[in-house]
């Protein structure tokens, strides 16, 4: 009898530490079914974020790497110079993607790095307890943001997709979400055809996918939902902003 | 047979990184190093290896971070205000026991300083790299034709500890031409490379981290690595002595200040006076029993350093207060001259 919903094989037996309704979880499966799927797990190295996925080695059941805060595209880089025929892929929040590690995360779309990075953008800190993010919405309240983000004070929320899709050398970006069954299946999608970007040798690849923090936005998992339908997509538009046509 | 060829500091540390298998080098421009780069980018690509001009030292020591875990033998080369950058790097790369080598090209600071060469780094070499507990081995030539070898020796030393090491000099051992020699060395037995990340086909995955959140797995991994510093005291320990048999004073001084020492030491010696040179080499692990020894010969030391006065603290350490230890430093740039050093010595002799 066909297995439909057996885990992944490549994902561990190791039980998540994310949050009750956490998104997390959600985007490490729909990565390692890709993998699976793509039969591609053998070739494939997973480099770890510093965020609340630091783990994220211990669940994918692959050959993987925890990179400094930041820092996993300058990694990526290395590892893919050693290993260009091998797969490498990057998992980062929004700190490390969009704040601390901009300059790497510029710097290998640019190059054209043939990597691909699966962002999450959940629009907070979530693993050092709710402070403001490059992708904290206006409005949205942090412990470093209390009276809500002040644009005129903290800037404007990033949009490191649109930013991204204008480099050459990004041949593939999409932004997803995976709050609704319809969307993850989508989400699921943008994430093979980012792999299969990196499998042609096309260029560098980016799927941000939105994601809930209910901890630390201070709601219930179904409130969290909500919220990200109702603030982060208005902002954060979904869809291919960068597209390669068929990629198979 | 190979012949002397005429080379900067800088081009035979780069031919040596090749020789000695290293087909992966990340780097950012910063003088006085950039003729090592710039080999690299010529060289490497003939071989078939990777030059990358990276956006950065913190991007150029964590691409250093991935091709190491990915199993090749990877440089990088900066100086001083890029290796402040590397330094987050290093950490990582020395807690997730990742073998590579690092070139400080050291000039004056600190902050932007100047170029002219320098030894201000060497806190930042053997002791204060960055967070937590660890070290690198640290070689420190006074000669091109030593840098080429100490090259070599700096990629088994990294391979056979699985810990990063660095190569110590300055603007005048990177941009001085000297005849060089790469003699043929046969590799040593060094442990095989079952650690890295490839993508684990027909085998058990491996991780590479430094993460260790149980303070027991914590604590037992900062003593291993402590272990191995203290196997890098016993077998890893580089000095030269010159001139120590009769000497009443010892003068100790590392890379370019000990090739002026030497001359002064030979004015010195043609006035009759007995002085000796103790130069590390490893500057990391320090040749301390070596400057003990001393101590119970000499009436006393004198350290000489561009710098106010870092290496000298490692001196009394050793000579641990057996004797006086004075010390003489140029921390702006600037080589000292035999004059000055000669001078120095006169005044810690009466
Ligand atoms: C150099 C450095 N600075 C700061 C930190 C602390 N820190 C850990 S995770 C994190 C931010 C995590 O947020 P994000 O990347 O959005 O991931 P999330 O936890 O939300 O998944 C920070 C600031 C660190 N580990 N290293
Ligand atoms: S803190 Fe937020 S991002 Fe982190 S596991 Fe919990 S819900 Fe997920």
């Amino acid at each position: 009898m066909e297995e439909l919903a057996g885990r992944p094989k490549s994902l561990t037996e190791q039980e998540f530490h994310y949050c009750p309704g956490c998104t997390h979880g959600i985007v490490h499966r729909l990565v390692a079914e890709v993998i699976d799927e793509l039969d591609i797990q053998e070739q494939t190295i997973g480099i770890a974020p510093v965020g609340c996925a630091v783990l994220a080695y211990d669940y994918f059941d692959l050959d993987m790497l925890e990179a400094a805060h930041g820092r996993p595209p300058a990694v990526a880089t290395g590892i893919k110079r050693v290993h260009p025929d091998k797969v490498v892929f990057t998992y980062q929040g929004d700190g490390d993607y969009a704040s601390i590690g901009t300059a790497e995360s510029v710097h290998a779309a640019s190059r054209g790095e043939r990597i691909t990075t699966v962002f999450i953008n959940n629009a907070i800190y979530g693993m050092t307890g709710g402070q403001m993010a490059p992708t904290t919405l206006e409005g949205q309240k942090a412990t470093t943001a209390p009276r809500g983000r002040d644009t005129k004070e903290a800037g404007f929320p990033l949009q490191m997709s649109e930013m991204l899709a204008t480099l050459e050398g990004a041949v593939y970006v999409a932004r997803v979400s995976v709050d609704t069954p319809q969307r993850i299946k989508q989400a699921k999608e943008a994430i093979k055809k980012a792999f299969k970007v990196q499998l042609k040798g096309l260029g560098y690849a980016l799927v941000e996918v939105l994601s809930t923090c209910p901890t630390n936005w201070g709601l219930s998992p179904q409130q969290a939902l909500d919220w990200l339908e109702d603030n982060m997509i208005p902002y954060y538009p979904l869809g291919e902003l960068k597209s390669v046509g068929e990629v198979e | 047979m190979s012949d002397k060829i005429l080379m900067k500091g800088n081009e035979a540390i780069a031919e040596a990184a090749i020789r000695a298998g290293c087909t992966h080098f990340f780097g950012y421009p910063i003088t006085p190093q950039n003729e090592l780069p710039a080999y690299m980018a010529e060289k490497l690509p003939e071989q078939g290896g990777v030059f990358l001009q990276a956006e950065s030292e913190v991007a150029a020591i964590n691409m250093v971070y991935g091709a190491s875990a990915a199993g090749a033998r990877v440089m990088t080369s900066s100086s001083s205000p890029g290796i402040s950058l590397k330094a987050e790097g290093i950490s990582y790369i020395a807690g997730a026991e990742l073998p590579c080598v690092i070139v400080n090209m050291v000039r004056a600071g600190p902050g932007l300083g100047g170029i002219g060469p320098s030894q201000s780094d060497y806190f930042q070499a053997t002791k204060g790299m960055a967070h937590g507990d660890f070290r690198l081995a640290v070689l420190a030539p006074d000669s091109v034709q030593e840098a080429v070898d100490l090259t070599r020796q700096a990629f088994d030393i990294a391979d056979k500890y699985r810990n990063p090491v660095m190569i110590l000099g300055d603007g005048v051992i990177g941009q001085m031409m000297e005849p060089v020699e790469f003699k043929e060395i046969d590799s040593p037995e060094l442990p095989e490379k079952d650690w890295i990340v490839d993508g684990a086909e027909g085998r058990e995955r491996n991780i590479i981290h430094s993460l260790r959140l149980k303070t027991e797995d914590l604590t037992e991994h900062n003593w291993k690595l402590a272990r191995k510093y203290e196997q890098m005291q016993e077998d890893e320990v580089r000095y030269e002595e010159k001139l120590m048999d009769d000497a009443e004073v010892a003068i100790v001084a590392y890379g370019t200040t000990a090739r002026v020492v030497k001359t002064a030491i030979k004015e010195a010696r043609a006035e009759g006076i007995k002085v000796g040179l103790i130069r590390p080499i490893s500057l990391f692990p320090f040749p301390k029993k070596v400057i003990k020894k001393a101590a119970q010969q000499v009436d006393c030391f004198l350290t000489v350093e561009m710098s106010t006065g870092q290496m000298v603290e490692d001196v009394r350490l050793a000579v641990n207060g057996e004797r006086s230890v004075a010390f003489y430093g140029s921390p702006g740039g600037a080589v000292p001259s035999p004059a000055e050093i000669l001078v120095k010595l006169k005044e810690v002799m009466e």
